[in-house]
């Protein structure tokens, strides 16, 4: 169900011009977005279509998500890239982490938290939950998830799982 | 006046990171670390350009309504921006790693070690 | 003379979009051409809704969503390229 209203909010906020949306784009909203259910449905025929994702709860989880840890590991982040391009001090390396979350939306949040925040990268996952991390400063060869990304993976967990 | 101020402030932090990225896209030595520089700095640097944006249609917001399109709009391109940039980047990375790029002067690499395990991805 | 500003930003936007042809030219494999296109995206998507607030009309900001989208799937399939799969 989140892919139908996900779809019917995006088509409505981009025909908004400002002021009431006339009836007639409300209804081809509806009409495109039951397509594209449809077509969803079409390609994953045994993905179940929950009404998890409906959860308001999950939402406000999500935004509280975004705008602290999330803004705060982001601004950390580039100022320490920024650091590191000016001085050119660089010691890279790829190095393994295992936080074993099981559901495929989780991994890819914490897979761009990662790519966003402080000086790592992911560069591959396992069929296991592992992944590869391309570390720009490598202060330990088997770190631990703190050193990595702090608290994302307890936020992915709770977010998506 | 505040809205000059604050528009300015915003375009001059965007424009020193975006600067960065460019910069470290001539020196660095390898895809890998090119590509922190390039997909960081570049994000952060347009989700300044996009709050310079917020902020100068905040304050002609109360005459048109074509600024709370904008407002809106915005919003939209800096979320479509952040999904791309990370999940571009992820793609890329695993291409020129499966493709047999290693990384210059890695300390560590357990890709590779791996895969020379004998064990597939 | 907030308009002044933003089209000051809007060319040294437009300065930074060239210096990456540098790379996007000389760069040693596919791969480091690749990263320079993304960042070039990039810049073109900021200077598109820098242009949008200097010339006074939002559709660009649209014009601005598809190309971010578009060039995302563009990044994807030379990322396949390389990997050997296209």
């Amino acid at each position: 169900m989140f892919i139908f209203v996900a779809s019917l909010l995006t088509y409505l906020l981009l025909v908004w011009s400002g002021d009431a949306i006339p009836l007639g784009e409300v209804l081809i909203g509806l009409l495109l977005a039951g397509v594209v259910t449809l077509a969803f449905k079409a390609w994953h025929p045994d993905r179940q279509l929950s009404r998890r994702g409906l959860d308001p709860r999950r939402w406000v989880n999500f935004v509280v998500y975004l705008f602290g840890p999330f803004a705060a590991g982001l601004a950390k982040a580039n100022i320490d890239v920024a650091i590191r391009v000016i001085t050119g001090k660089i010691r890279p390396g790829i190095v393994k982490v295992s936080p074993g979350l099981k559901s495929d939306l989780a991994r890819t949040v914490l897979a761009n938290s990662i790519t966003l925040t402080p000086g790592t990268l992911t560069v591959d996952i396992d069929d296991a939950g592992g992944y590869y991390i391309h570390w720009l400063y490598v202060e330990d060869e088997d770190p631990s998830e703190e050193q990595l990304y702090g608290s994302f993976a307890k936020w992915a967990r709770r977010l998506a799982e | 006046m505040i809205v000059f101020l604050l528009v300015t402030l915003a375009l001059i932090v965007s424009l020193f990171f975006n600067t960065l990225g460019a910069v470290s896209l001539y020196r660095f030595p390898d895809v890998y670390t090119r590509l922190h520089g390039a997909t960081k700095c570049t994000t952060f640097g347009t989700i300044f350009i996009v709050a310079a944006v917020l902020v100068y249609s905040i304050g002609r917001m109360g005459g048109e309504p074509r600024f709370r399109v904008l407002f809106v709009h915005s919003i939209f391109a800096l979320m479509v921006l952040l999904i791309t940039n990370a999940t571009g980047a992820h793609a890329l990375a695993r291409a020129s790693h499966r493709s047999g790029l290693l990384p210059v002067g890695a300390v560590v690499d357990r890709l590779e070690e791996r895969r020379n395990g004998g064990e597939a991805l | 003379m907030t308009i002044h500003v933003i089209w000051f930003a809007a060319a040294l936007m437009g300065v930074l979009a060239f210096s990456v042809l540098g790379r996007l030219i000389s760069g040693p494999t596919v791969a480091d051409r690749a990263v320079a296109l993304d960042t070039l995206n990039t810049y073109v998507l900021g200077l598109m809704l820098l242009l949008a607030v200097a010339c006074d009309s939002v559709v660009m900001v649209d014009v601005g969503i598809v190309y971010a989208s578009l060039s995302f799937v563009g990044t994807m399939f030379i990322a396949r390229h390389i990997e050997g799969e296209v």
